[in-house]
């Protein structure tokens, strides 16, 4: 042991430099799997996160489904403040017209108000039908559009039986009979309808344009009057098609340039707008912020009963507007299949659609009810935005249809310019 | 044991070693339970970040590369174009996150530091109360209470009607629907973020170092320039990182307060998901965020030597 060099040793860098942990072979192997097992994690996730083809088949060939007998429960997935409701004598809420279903037909329906939008409730049920499995719903109700598409186009419904819905076939008005988006009604019923329009404050719009203070027509969103006080929708849907009218054009048949021409018209539009909104465009009527702006019946109907601001006004205007519905459908794995058509074609009922439709001011599906509800409300059945006569109607249009790769195009033509 | 007093080699290795009847080295058994401790106490918190981070990344990751929308289209297709094309189109919106971030995170400094000097150092008895008064607007809903500056800050509302009647300014002159308004909103809800930090960062200043740069005949500001400000560095550092990087991805502010041209890419991003259905898109473009974010942190590490970082995430 003598013959070593002891004055390295004594060096204690030297110490450290040779009790530090190094990079072994062991190491190396250790590191390597963890990284292939990484990499293969990524394919394994995404072969769980969903397959990306549907296994589901629509309905099993909708006859074998709707063939037996009622389970006697329905659930049914709708959006908010779109039933009648009422206290009951404990004072619980209760909603009438499901009451008088239940005794008529002994089935109990479990209603929960859980839709707030279309894309995200579709995101919740979409991991349940990718997989075939049962989404806990027996009706949804989906507005037209992109999601009620993707639905069809994913073969996510189940056709309805034609022969078991005799009081919809009966009774229901021609606005929501074979829609453009589901032709024969073979997957969806209506619900409610609603329309796109212009709500306005008179009072800025008098102390703005003197010279007409009434609001008539599309053309007086681009009038440089108001330049400033102007609100769109911000989305790819109400805010086109409602657009595509001013050329004159059905927007069901509006072609690629007629989009172009749209798209062009809107972008020069752009320095007047004072914002695209999404939900809050009511708000901004009442604080003034806008004098002018696109806007949904109901809404306006709503906010003036609320007092929020003195007498706003919607009108429907002179090139047409917008009809968007809301459908009922049925998703595939539904368990409750035949309770489900019974629950659609019973608010068909014109004495049933009365009670809903007294508390919702939305379009009504069922033209018979107005009689009825003229006895108690005469008002509602009066109005044109409940009842819409049969010129109204023939001035009211549906969202286009797209396919995928019209989508794509849409949406690059329409998007730059609310998300500019 | 040597002359010096330094223990030579022979003697390091018996101590190491155990030399068995064989005449082979025997190695001592470790103590396996104390080697173990410290895997176990991180475990909680390595297994957190592993499934609730590193395994959704690496699916977002994986998702950016398919092509089409939810639904049957939605195919794994190696499709890195997804990233070139999110980069040219969204831009504009990208860098006008990262300004709009960046403006607010000076405002919330330039606002929060006196805020957080003024409690460490004055604060006295009552530092907890003052700061939970600083908190408690964060008790309501962030959404709730940007939804109310729509309402103070509208054109016929309490800031600008008055404004108006006052004739300070012009009939046209609104303040939502801009950028200023965007701006201030985000400052005004990521307020918290920079002032606790810097508070932090103050609290543990020792008053005796002010007291000693008054006896070295320091005025208020030189004390201020010299002491407090370099020793509070890390903090000013910390509260930055925890503003801006929250900040860019915002997309609640836009909504409610901005107009046309003030588009943020958190609105963005979340337009492609839930609009759209365009997941591949919309990861892309998240990723392309946080890589932006990423090279950002290290390049303002970097530049302040990560040292300083370090001391500021102790902090």
């Amino acid at each position: 042991m003598t013959d070593r060099n002891d004055d390295l040793f004594k060096d204690p860098s030297f110490i450290r430099g040779m009790t530090q942990k190094r990079l072994s072979r062991r190491d190396v192997f250790k590191y390597a799997g963890i990284g292939a097992g990484a990499l293969s994690m990524s394919s394994i996730l995404a072969a769980c996160g969903g397959s990306s083809s549907s296994t589901v088949k629509p309905g099993d060939g909708g006859g074998n489904l709707f063939s037996g007998k009622p389970n006697g429960t329905v659930n049914f997935a709708n959006w908010p403040y779109y039933i009648d409701k009422a206290k009951d004598a404990s004072g619980q809420i209760v909603h009438p017209s499901l009451e008088q279903f239940t005794k008529d037909t002994n089935i109990q329906v479990n209603y929960r108000e859980v839709i707030q939008a279309n894309a995200s409730f579709f995101g919740k049920i979409q991991p349940s039908l990718a997989n075939g499995k049962p989404t806990g719903w027996d009706i949804i109700v989906i507005t037209n559009g992109e999601t009620l598409t993707k639905l069809v186009q994913s073969d996510y419904l189940v056709p309805l039986p034609t022969d078991l819905r005799p009081n919809f076939d009966a009774n229901a008005s021609d606005a929501v009979k074979d829609p453009s988006y589901d032709p024969g009604n073979k997957l969806t019923m209506a619900w409610q309808s609603g329309l796109t329009g212009i709500g306005w404050d008179p009072k800025q719009v008098a102390a703005l344009r003197p010279s007409k203070p009434t609001v008539t027509s599309i053309e007086d969103l681009f009038d440089p009057a108001f330049a400033g006080k102007v609100g769109m929708f911000g989305d790819n849907q109400d805010l086109p098609n409602f657009v595509l009218l001013t050329l004159g054009v059905n927007p069901e048949d509006s072609t690629p340039d007629d989009w172009q021409k749209a798209a062009d018209k809107l972008t020069a539009q752009r320095a007047n707008v004072r914002s695209y909104y999404e939900q809050n465009y009511i708000n901004a009527l009442n604080n003034g912020d806008v004098a002018i702006t696109m806007a949904w019946s109901g809404d306006i109907f709503q906010s003036n009963l609320s007092g929020a601001a003195d007498g706003l006004q919607f009108t429907v205007p002179d090139e047409g507007a917008i009809i968007w519905t809301d459908n009922m459908c049925i998703p595939v794995g539904v368990q409750n299949p035949v309770d489900a058509i019974t629950m659609m074609d019973y608010v068909y009922k014109p004495d049933i659609q009365a009670l809903i439709e007294e508390y919702n001011g939305y379009i009504c599906p069922v033209p018979a009810s107005q009689a009825i509800i003229a006895k108690t409300d005469p008002d509602t059945a009066k109005s044109e935005l409940v009842f819409p006569s049969a010129d109204l109607i023939s001035r009211l249009h549906t969202y286009r249809v797209l396919t995928d790769a019209e989508q794509l195009q849409w949406n690059s033509l329409f998007e730059p310019i609310y998300q500019g | 044991m040597s002359e010096t007093g330094v223990p030579n080699i022979d003697q390091i290795i018996k101590a190491g070693f155990d030399y068995g009847n064989k005449g082979t080295p025997v190695r001592r058994k470790t103590n396996r339970r104390k080697a173990s401790v410290p895997y176990l106490l991180a475990g909680p918190a390595v297994s957190w970040l592993l499934i609730f981070f590193l395994l959704p990344t690496i699916y977002m990751f994986t998702v950016s590369l398919y092509t089409g929308t939810l639904g049957p289209t939605m195919q794994f297709a190696w499709k890195w174009n997804n990233y070139s094309t999110m980069l040219s189109i969204f831009g504009p919106q990208l860098i006008r996150s990262v300004e709009y971030a960046l403006a607010a995170t000076i405002i919330t400094l330039l606002v929060g530091y006196p805020v957080a000097y003024w409690i460490s150092f004055y604060g006295g008895k009552r530092k907890n109360v003052f700061l939970l008064l600083l908190l408690i607007p964060f008790f309501v809903s962030f959404v709730l209470r940007t939804y109310q500056w729509a309402f103070l800050l509208s054109d016929q509302g309490i800031v600008v009607g008055t404004l108006h009647r006052l004739g300070l300014v012009s009939d046209r002159f609104h303040i939502l629907g801009t950028g200023y308004a965007v701006i201030f909103g985000i400052a005004y809800n990521f307020l918290p973020f920079t002032v606790l930090p810097l508070y932090v960062a103050l609290e543990r200043i020792e008053p005796r170092l002010l007291e000693a740069g008054r006896d070295l005949y320091a005025d208020r500001s030189t004390t201020f320039l010299k002491v407090v400000w370099p020793l509070a560095l890390p903090g000013v550092f910390a509260a930055f990182l925890l503003t801006f990087v929250p900040a860019v991805g915002d997309f609640i502010n836009f909504e409610y307060l901005g107009g046309p041209s003030n588009t943020m890419i958190g609105h963005i991003i979340q337009n492609l998901y839930l609009a759209n259905f365009d997941y591949p898109h919309g990861a892309a473009l998240s990723f392309v965020l946080m890589a932006v974010l990423i090279v950002g942190a290290t390049l303002y590490a970097r530049a302040l030597g990560t040292e300083a970082v370090m001391e500021a995430t102790a902090a």
